[in-house]
């Protein structure tokens, strides 16, 4: 990464513009070229140092439930209950944490009732229970790595 | 930054229903959560593909992202490639009738990439307050936690940093299958 390449990191963590040409614009304001513009974003995301491009969605704001759950798994199991939980496709991330609550994911489905009912069936499938700490309320949300 | 506001002609068609324009929304939604294509005209290209008028796209894309259907557009980085390989879950017990005010506060702080209030688990778990700090190693992370317990103050009565040590699954979540 140059410095541009850091540049164009830390503008396109900022909106996007909605408009015919937005690479264009941004482009302009970076000091470079469209063209340009489209060529280093492609590789920034084919090294993956960009996951993602385009409309990050608020979830919840269309009818579905997420919720981030935590276990606490005995450590021989580990591995073996992380595969069961990450079977689920209502499973989004799954993180390892130190401490005894060691296993934390966020479960997203398209309805209250089958998160109540997803959450069931991984405590029958693993044998443990899962603590569900859905958001009471959300004070702040936006990412934002300046490079 | 970016002043790219619409025309007065760009807006939708009136006969389009309320029913039609969910409808519409949904595979907005559906063609870009994976991503925008990167071409000149990103939405021109989405636009074809569901075979509607630009100016209609730009429009729902626009109003979505004025009520907060859609948070931002623009990129995700990884945060371990650009260098933030900590990544700690602060986690705060403070007073129920003042998280409020204490939630707003560390929201505010530019470090904090996420701020919750979430409920607790008594006995063994009593924090209700989670913030998310990314530092490029855990040193940086408790130095940013140092500052959240000063502003918390007196409220705080107790609070831990949970590291994670391995990514097990980072799929996203996807709206309508």
């Amino acid at each position: 990464m140059d410095e541009l390449d850091r540049k164009i990191v830390n503008a396109l963590q900022r909106d996007f513009p909605i408009c015919d040409h937005p690479f264009a614009t941004v482009a302009a304001d970076l000091g470079t070229t469209e063209l340009d513009l489209l060529s280093r974003l492609q590789k920034l995301r084919d090294e993956n140092i960009l996951t993602r491009f385009g409309p990050l969605y608020n979830a919840d704001r269309f009818g579905g439930a997420v919720s981030l759950c935590a276990m606490a798994v005995p450590n021989d199991d580990f591995d073996e209950v992380a595969e069961k939980v990450n079977a689920y496709s209502q499973v989004a991330h799954n993180y390892e944490r130190g401490h005894t609550l060691n296993m934390w994911f966020v479960l997203a489905t398209e309805t209250q009732d089958e998160l109540l009912e997803t959450l069931t069936h991984i405590e029958t499938d693993t044998g443990l229970t899962v603590r569900n700490m859905p958001k009471l309320q959300e004070f702040y949300v936006g990412l934002h790595f300046e490079v | 930054m970016w002043d790219c506001t619409l025309k007065s002609s760009e807006t939708a068609p009136n006969e389009m229903t309320s029913d039609a324009l969910a409808l519409l929304d949904r595979e907005v939604i559906l063609a870009t959560q994976a991503g925008l294509p990167l071409v000149p005209e990103p939405y021109q290209q989405i636009a074809d593909q569901l075979k509607v008028n630009v100016s209609l796209l730009k429009q729902r894309l626009t109003l979505m992202r004025d009520d907060g259907r859609i948070r931002r557009i623009g990129a995700v980085p990884n945060h371990y490639k650009l260098g933030y390989t900590a990544n700690g879950m602060s986690v705060w017990d403070v007073p129920d009738d003042r998280i409020q005010m204490l939630g707003d506060a560390v929201g505010d702080l530019g470090f904090v990439s996420h701020c919750y209030h979430r409920p607790r688990f008594l006995p063994d778990w009593s924090y209700n307050l989670f913030a998310m700090v990314h530092g490029r190693d855990r040193d940086e992370v408790f130095e940013k936690a140092k500052i959240i317990k000063e502003l918390l103050g007196d409220d705080c009565r107790a609070h831990d940093i949970l590291f994670s040590s391995r990514i097990l699954k980072k799929t996203g979540i996807r709206i309508g299958g």
